[in-house]
């Protein structure tokens, strides 16, 4: 135990951090409900704008509920690296005994359980709202869960790379958004190619992909960008 | 030869300072044959009339833009792993050229698409990711210009077009079987079914953007170097 604490671990970075974040998340859990607010209200501000016609909302309803999981997931992304990173703690981490891969993973977990995770679970009553099928939804919800995870991660590294720059929200935008295409693209994919009467597992196994190709390589990507913020 | 000789800004600054004329000079000539063969020797097209001519403009700048991309990269990738300098100063150098190209790839095919497909603009997979890649090389320039430290934009936004080169691709494949509606490539390394005259020409004009590419990088690169090393003795001696 006491050599584990010593020499660190990538699990015990992970552990350590992840409950780090997820109970300063607890405490105030301000932002989490606001990011959820934000997904909900937004969702229900579409059919105020292009009439209520249930046809059409529930043509654009599964690319309208992932634009806004989206949006939801970046609002939240200029405050995961840059509270620790201004009063310093960012710093202590990286000095600790644990790899930062390890950290730098749990950080983004706890981000994913604070907002793609409570996106997931809202996410079948607003498809209610835009009268989706029961079987859609249900393939909604799953893309949602193999997706937002991919988001989470991106957005970790475009957060970490603007530590620090000026004008961080819009710059943090111009550089996520983009990168976040091909997981609209194939989320939102899924859903529509089950209201089309389409098998949606290809699309739901390249997000699968690309969660795996997400989840190996860009934690040591961010990990990267911290030591250049670091610096 | 050491190849890290002119790795040196000031020694590359010399360097740069005598090519960038023979490149500019280069693409001035490759342009206005391109353009000869391109406006007056290449025939009307069967179906599209004389519409198809903006390919001479628009294939060349859409491939440079993607080449571009891939040079941005290497010269991050190879400023991140040697730590060099003049690597940094080179990606930001390409980025607005890149970008330029990018621009005009879109412009021109809005300008062909009116009447051929009959609109300015389709949510087609190479549209698509074409306007990706631009907003690719936006978040690269904003991010390198982003921090008062430039050493440390140089390595952010490096870290970016490497993470961005990895997307690339995906990107493109999943606007591909989103939505297509743009003609397959004519062009393929097995062989062309298009006219010689069309193809002359539009190689000489890939060839004048790649050497206008160079020329522009290079003339950035020296105002990179000038601004970066003003307080240095070598730049005071200029």
């Amino acid at each position: 135990m006491m050599a584990a604490a010593t020499l660190g671990s990538w699990p015990g970075g992970f552990a350590w951090a992840f409950a780090r974040d997820f109970r300063l998340a607890w405490r105030s859990p301000g932002e989490t409900v606001l990011v959820i607010a934000f997904f909900v209200l937004v969702a229900s501000l579409f059919p105020l704008g292009v009439g209520a016609d249930m046809r059409l909302l529930e043509r654009i309803g599964p690319g309208v509920i992932w634009v806004c999981a989206l949006l939801a997931a970046f609002l939240s992304l200029p405050t995961m690296f840059s509270s620790d990173y201004g009063d310093g703690s960012l710093e202590q981490m990286a000095l600790s005994s644990h790899p930062m891969v390890g950290w730098v993973s749990g950080k983004i977990a706890a981000h994913w359980i604070m907002t793609g995770l409570p996106l997931t679970v809202l996410s079948p009553l607003l498809a209610l709202q835009y009268g989706l099928e029961a079987d859609t939804l249900l393939v909604l919800a799953a893309a949602l869960a193999i997706g937002t995870p991919v988001l989470s991660l991106l957005g970790a590294a475009c957060s970490a790379l603007t530590l620090g720059a000026r004008g961080g929200g819009m710059l943090l935008a111009l550089l996520a958004l983009p990168l976040f295409v091909p997981i609209l693209i194939f989320g939102a994919g899924a859903a529509e190619a089950q209201a089309a009467g389409l098998s949606p597992s290809p699309h739901l196994s390249l997000l699968g992909a690309a969660l795996i190709v997400a989840g190996m390589g860009l934690p040591s990507a961010v990990s990267l960008a911290i030591r250049i913020a670091l610096d | 030869m050491n190849w890290f000789y002119l790795s040196s800004p000031s020694t590359f600054y010399r360097f740069a300072g005598w090519l960038t004329p023979w490149f500019f000079a280069l693409a001035a000539l490759l342009t206005a044959a391109g353009l000869y063969y391109g406006f007056i020797v290449a025939p009307t097209d069967a179906q599209q009339g004389e519409v198809y001519r903006v390919i001479f403009i628009h294939v060349p700048a859409a491939w440079m833009s993607m080449f571009l991309y891939f040079v941005m990269a290497a010269y991050a990738a190879a400023s991140l792993t040697f730590n060099t300098r003049l690597a940094a100063m080179m990606a930001r150098a390409v980025a607005p050229t890149g970008a330029l190209f990018t621009f005009v790839a879109l412009w021109t095919g809005a300008f062909w698409g009116r009447p051929t497909w009959g609109t300015y603009w389709a949510w087609d997979a190479r549209m698509t990711s074409e306007l990706v890649l631009l907003f690719l090389y936006f978040g690269f320039i904003a991010l390198a210009n982003a921090f008062d430290d430039p050493r440390r934009g140089d390595r952010a936004a490096a870290l970016l077009a490497l993470i961005g080169l990895v997307n690339l691709p995906i990107i493109y494949f999943s606007v591909h079987w989103w939505n297509t509606l743009h003609q397959g490539s004519t062009v393929k390394l097995t062989g062309t079914s298009m006219h010689v005259a069309m193809l002359t020409a539009m190689l000489l004009m890939v060839f004048a953007f790649w050497m206008y590419a160079i020329g522009a990088a290079l003339t950035r690169v020296r105002s990179i170097i000038l601004e970066r090393e003003r307080r240095t003795r070598w730049v005071r001696a200029l």
